[in-house]
Order: structure tokens, then sequence, then C-alpha cells
């Protein structure tokens, strides 16, 4: 079956921004973790963390090589593929847009003068620099949420019967009534990523690099780490929470397609698992945890939670909504119990000893992916539930795609594309790690302290 | 009744940043490709082409996203009907700045394949400018055609158009004259007399070829763009000027420096600058009042009047803001003779 232009469209983007979302992602929270480590560097003094930082610094220069050309992509695939979109937004949202477009600015000037003029700089220089790059990526997602949420929730115009808009306030539409919860949860969501990625990659080197040094970095890069993760994996947690409720507030029909729901009630049981059933109108295989949707919705059991049922089929998100809402705060929950495994066993052994038993390490490697992952669904559970609509209650996705046909050969063409970069990124971080070992960074370091007056003293 | 000055503002805004574009796209890409020139030569050339890429490719290039925001954000229907028309060329453009940038950063991290690595980024850099040149065509007239309300790009005619062409050989020259120019200068700033000779002999032979590109290219043009060569020749004073900064500036590569060198690259550098600024602008001018012709003009395409406000208060605080990060920028990596003369890998 040939895909229509729009179900094409959707998937081209989709695609496009799941691919650049891992990039960018990554840059919020790898580059926090590296100001982190600087600021740790610069408190104590110890050199493991400017190693640390340093290393961490080059994946973010090599991952920005993909993350800036695929920013741009989107930006410009906004207009190509959604030019009815584009023309509400231009007249009503282009605002975050534009400020973003200095977020982007300050990240790309900070972090030019973090890697290159580095050493031409006073230390506290250093961490102010590292500090922009992180604070700079952070703002961008911040303001690109600011578009997203006013997707799913608009405001700050009227739009007559003939689709003309009027009455524009462009702050009213920047801060839309979800922005403030959904930017928090894209922020604390990708700090977390950041520091599940590096908790994986540490453990990673810790069951394989057996050496002393390499191994006391490995630890205090996990340590650190894990310790953000978890900080960050509860205040996604909290987050979610908010969001959800914000749902029940401004997009009731995507709580109820996200929980199966179709009957408005009181009391509503929360379904964990199964799939829905639209023909059926219910649940299969789902298990029901009563009240806890009310709970969930309103902070009481006895909050009406609206169902499917109030509201028209053709606007019913799909019905796989269900299923991404529970991967994600699945993944999420996991991620949080990992990261409070991780630092409990930590403890229980105690403080200071570096020996992290196997198969909590082995279990931790696979932190960084899981993360990312939930991530993704977040994303596409945020788009996809939002459908039939682009602009919610505004504009129809199939009024908002391009007209042009042809699609197809475009589509295959960028997801090759995508696939090859991100292939030959794995090679290059493999092999520019490979080609510099940790060792011969610490040596170095040990070396240039050595002759250095102005090193560190303690 | 008083006519509204702000599509004007606006279109002179976006203009200005178009304009700022075309300048640093050109250098950097023309970089990329000089790069790979002088990629394993003896000279410093390519070394130094690569130093002034690595912290500067990124600002660059959101320059482009910029003058993309602002378009959609001043001109939402023009954002409309080029999204609709430009699709195809659009996206082997976003193609071919994907593997550009990423390649030139992969080249720059990976020992081994650094050469096919640098040829591939220099190589697709070198078609960039060019392939957003085949724009403007496009916004002149006779190759959309509006049927059953929507706008289509009559793709035939404009693979087939020798107008087209001349217009992506003008970017090419301009883009291959600018970056050497500009090299040319970073050279001399960063002292090293070599690359400067070999940036310069580019300079000299590609200056005049551009200028003469430029003038075959007015008078090639389609049939349903001669409103615009009319429109022209209400600027030819313009012109004029904008020649006369061109020989300004190219003969500055002959002056002798009070420390006895052959040419001033700096004057050239801001010569030309102010060559290509004047034609740009009398070309912008004679454009107005139509965005894409004939179909949509400047004050159709015009955005909400609340959101413009917004948008140029959100504009002027975040230049003002990030000034002084600009200016920091520009010594340590214009200026700084620690850097420009040094040795550094990351």
């Amino acid at each position: 079956m040939p895909m229509d232009t729009v179900t094409l469209a959707r998937a081209f983007f989709g695609t496009s921004l799941a691919f650049h979302i891992i990039f960018a992602t990554l840059g919020i929270g790898i580059s926090a973790m590296v100001f982190l480590s600087e600021f740790l560097y610069w408190w104590k003094k110890d050199i493991h963390y400017s190693v640390m930082a340093k290393r961490w610094t080059k994946s973010v220069a090599i991952l920005l090589g993909v993350a800036i050309p695929s920013g741009t992509i989107v930006a410009v695939q906004l207009s190509l593929l959604w030019p009815g979109f584009m023309k509400i937004v231009g007249q009503v949202i282009s605002v975050p847009f534009q400020v973003e477009i200095f977020a982007f600015f300050l990240e790309a000037l900070a972090l030019s003068i973090y890697v290159y003029a580095a050493d031409r700089l006073p230390p506290a220089f250093r961490v102010v620099s590292v500090f922009l790059v992180a604070l700079g990526a952070t703002a961008s997602a911040v303001l690109i949420t600011s578009a997203n949420t006013w997707m799913n929730t608009p405001a700050g115009f009227t739009m007559r019967a003939d689709g003309t808009i009027t009455d524009v306030n462009p702050w009213k539409a920047f801060f839309n009534p979800s922005f403030f919860g959904s930017a928090y949860h894209v922020v604390v969501s990708a700090l977390m990523t950041g520091a599940f990625v590096v908790v994986s990659v540490a453990a990673y080197r810790l069951l394989k690099d057996r050496r002393e040094e390499e191994q006391s970095v490995h630890h205090k890069a996990l340590l650190l780490s894990l310790v953000v993760a978890f900080i960050f994996s509860f205040l996604t947690a909290m987050s979610g929470h908010g969001s959800a409720q914000n749902l029940h507030r401004y997009s009731p029909e995507k709580l109820a397609a996200a929980e199966g729901l179709f009957e408005t009630q009181r009391y509503a049981p929360l379904a964990v698992g199964g799939y829905v059933d639209y023909q059926k109108k219910e649940i299969r295989y789902g298990v029901e945890i009563p009240y806890m949707l009310s709970v969930l919705a309103g902070d009481r059991f006895d909050t009406e939670v609206k169902g499917l049922n109030d509201f028209p089929r053709e606007t019913w998100p799909p019905a796989y909504t269900h299923t991404l809402f529970n991967v994600m705060v699945g993944l999420g929950m996991l991620l949080l119990v990992l990261a409070a495994l991780g630092l409990y066993v930590y403890w229980r052994r105690k403080r200071g000893t570096r020996n992290w038993p196997e198969w909590l390490l082995r279990c931790l490697v696979a932190a960084g992916p899981l993360s990312m992952l939930a991530i993704e669904f977040g994303w596409i559970f945020s788009c996809s539930g939002r459908q039939p609509w682009t602009i919610y209650g505004i504009q129809t996705t199939a009024e908002a795609a391009t007209k042009a046909e042809n699609l197809g050969v475009l589509f295959v063409l960028f997801t090759l594309v995508y696939l090859f970069l991100a292939t030959i990124v794995a090679v290059v971080m493999i092999r520019y790690f490979r080609r510099h070992p940790l060792a011969q960074d610490l040596h170095r370091l040990n070396r240039e302290l050595g002759v250095n007056a102005h090193g560190p003293t303690h | 009744m008083v006519q509204p000055i702000e599509p004007s503002v606006a279109i002179l805004a976006v203009w200005v940043v178009l304009y700022i574009y075309s300048m640093a796209g050109s250098i950097d890409f023309g970089a990329s490709f000089w790069a790979m020139v002088y990629g394993n030569q003896q000279t410093q050339a390519g070394k130094i082409a690569n130093r002034f890429l690595s912290p500067t490719w990124e600002v660059t290039n959101t320059i482009l996203v910029l003058l993309v925001v602002m378009s959609v954000g001043f001109f939402p229907r023009a954002a409309y009907m080029l999204g609709n028309v430009l699709i195809v060329p659009v996206s082997v453009i976003l193609l071919l700045i994907t593997i550009r940038s990423s390649f030139m950063v992969f080249a720059y991290y990976v020992e081994g394949y650094q050469r096919l690595l640098q040829a591939v980024s220099g190589i697709t850099a070198l078609f960039i400018p060019a392939l957003l040149i085949s724009a403007l065509p496009v916004t002149q007239g006779g190759f959309v055609q509006r049927a059953d309300g929507r706008e289509l790009l009559l793709f035939d005619k404009l693979v087939t158009s020798p107008s087209v062409y001349l217009y992506i050989l003008f970017g090419l020259t301009s883009e291959l004259f600018l970056a050497a120019l500009f090299l040319a200068d970073y050279s001399r700033e960063s002292g090293d007399e070599e690359a400067y000779a070999a940036y310069r002999k580019h300079a000299i032979v590609f200056g005049p070829i551009t200028l003469l590109v430029a003038v075959f290219t007015l008078y090639t043009l389609e049939p349903e763009a001669f409103w615009l060569l009319k429109r022209l020749q209400e600027f030819k004073v313009w012109y004029v000027w904008s020649i006369l900064a061109f020989l300004i500036g190219y003969l500055a590569l002959w002056w002798k420096t009070p420390g006895g060198k052959v040419g001033r690259p700096r004057v050239a550098v801001i010569a030309v600058a102010i060559q290509y600024a004047i034609a740009t602008f009398a070309y912008g001018a004679a454009h107005l009042p139509y965005i894409i012709y004939p179909y949509l003009t400047v004050n159709e395409a015009f955005t909400q009047i609340n959101t413009f406000y917004s948008l140029l208060k959100v504009f002027a605080m975040g230049l003002a803001i990030l000034l002084p990060g600009f200016i920091i920028f520009w010594r340590l990596f214009m200026k700084d003779k620690r850097y420009l003369q040094g040795e550094r890998r990351p």
C-alpha cells in the first residue's frame, strides 16, 4: 500500500527529528556533565576531573558535528514539509524560534571558545564558557519546547472561520499553558540522559580497564554521573506527573488515549500494559490499578477523568498512544530504580571502595541507551498523541502538510544519510578514543602539572 | 493614507542577514574547498584555512538558520510558497550541508582517513553556495507555475535554463574569490607570507572572472525576468559604484605596505565587501515589491503586526546581549597571534 503524502511527511519529519534529538539531547546532557566536572576540578583541584572534562568535551564536539547540520535540517524541513503549519507559526509563534537562534549563537560561540581557546583563558573563564555552552543548549531546547507546547495547547491568537488570524499576542503564545511544565520536563530528562550516558561508558570502562589510575578515574566518573542521574531521574518522574495533570486539564483526549479510558468517570483506574482496542472499546491484557488514574490526574480519588467516548471518533489519537505512554513511563521508572540501586549498593559496600559488583556494572551499561529510548518514546508520544491535529483544535496535520509529491525518494535518501552518519559517528568516536587512550591524557597532564608552577597545590 | 513602513523594515532586515550570510557562507564553504586543495602540500595554506574554519563554521551555519527563521517570522506566506516550491532543491542542499559539516568535524578527529574526509567536505562545500544562489532565478519569474491554487516548480525548465547555470557559475566563482581574498588577509594576519601569496594569486584570478560572470548573468535572464532587468537599469549608478569598489579592492592587492610587502589584503577585503553590498542591495531594491514574481509581494507576505514588533525587539535585544560574545570571539580567533600562529590540535 503506498503511503499518502501526509503519512509520508509525518514519517519523514519524525525520522529527522528522532535522529536530531539524540544529538541535541546529548549536547545538553553531556555539556552539563563537562561543566560539573570542570567545576569539581576548579573546586577540588583533582586533575582526574579535568581529564574527564577534556575527554567528554571531545565527544561533545564530535556529536555537534552532526547535531548542528541535523538541527539545520529540522529547522528548514519545518517549512518544506509543513508549509501550512509554518504559515500560522510565522504569524503567531515565531518568537521562540527567533530567540532560539540567539541561544544557538551563544552555544556556538562559547563552545568554540571553550574548545579552541581554553588554554589562553584564565581557569574561571573556562568554567564560565562551558557553562554558557550548556546554557545555550538548554535554552535552545526550552525554546523549541515552547513552540511544541503551543501546538499542544495553542494560545495567543484567534482564528476566524475563513482561516485568517487576528488578535495575536506572541508572548501569550510563547508562555502557553503547558510551556513551563513541559519545558522543565524536557530539560531535566535531557540532563538525566546525559548523566546516564556517562554512567554507561564509565561502567563499561570499569569492566574493561584494569589499571589502577584508570580505574580511579572511571570510578569518579561513575559516582558523579550516578548521583546526577539519580537526582534528575527523580525530577523527571516528578515533572512527568505534572505533565500528566496538564494533559488532564488541556488535552483530555490525549490522556484518555494514553490510558485507554473510554467512559468518563470518577475513581478511574490506571491501566498498565496491554493494548487498546478501539473496535471493542476496551483495554486488552492490561493490568488495572484501581483509582490510580484519578489520583494521577488530580491528586484525588474522586477526580473525574474524561473518557474517549466524550469526543468525536475522528479526533481520537491513535490507539498505540497507550503503548508509547507505557514505554516512556516504564523506562523512566526503571532508570530511577537503576540509579537508586547503584547508589545503594555503593553506599552499602563501605564508602571509598572501588569494587562495584560486576552484575551491577553490566546493568548500568544499559542505562544510557535506555534513557535515550525513553526520550524518543516521550517525543513520539507527545506528537502522535496530538493527532489528528498539528495545532490542537486549530489545524489538522493534513491541512499542514506539503502538497508536493514524490516525498518518498527524499525520505529514503535522508534516512540513508542518517544511518550512514550514525555509523560514522560511532566509528569516529571509537577510533578517536582508541588512538587517544585515557592513559595518554593522564600521563600528559601529570607531566604538565609537574612543570607548571601554577598547578594545583593542596 | 500613509503606507505602513513595517514590511519594508522587515524585508530590509531579511536582506541584511541574507547579505551577511552570502558573504560569510561563501567564505566558509570556499575555505573548505581551499583547505582541501592545499590539504597535503608543504605550504601552511591548508592549515590556515582549517584554523579559520574550526571555530567559525558553527557560527556561520547559525546565520543560515537565522535567515530561515527570519523569513518564516516576517514573511510566513513567502516561506509557505517557497517551502512548497523548493522542496527538492533545498533538500539536496540540506544533505550537502550535513555531509560537509560532519565530515569536516570527522576529518579533524580521525587520523588516517583525513585526506578522504577532507576531500568529501571540500567538494560538497564547493557546490552548496552554487546551489543556494539558484533560488534567486526562481523568485524572478518563469520557473513557478500556478495550477489549481498551488504553485509548482517547473523543474525541467529550471535544470535546462542557461540563465540558472550562469547564476550557479556566479555562485561558484564568487565563493572561490571571496574565500581566497579573505584567506589571503587571514594568512597575512597570521604572518604567513607564503600562504598569503598562494591565496592572493587565486583572488587575482577569480576577481575579474566573477565580475564578468555577473555582468553576463544579468544579460542572459529568462524573458519572464525582463521586468527585473528593466528595474535594474534604474540602479545603474549603484553598479558603477560597486565596480569602483571592486577596482579599489583589486588594486589594493598590489599596494605596498609600509613594511615593503606586496598588497593590502585588509583594504581589499573591505572594498570587496562594499562592492557586494552595493550590488546586493541594488538587486534587492530592484526586486521589490515582489518576493516571488509575480505571485507574492512583500506586503502580501507580511506577518501579523504584533508578531513583527515582538520579533524586532527580540532581534535587537539578542544582538545587544551577544555583541560582547562576538567581539571576544573575533579577538580570540581573528586577532590573537597565539591562535593564528599556533600548532594546536585538540
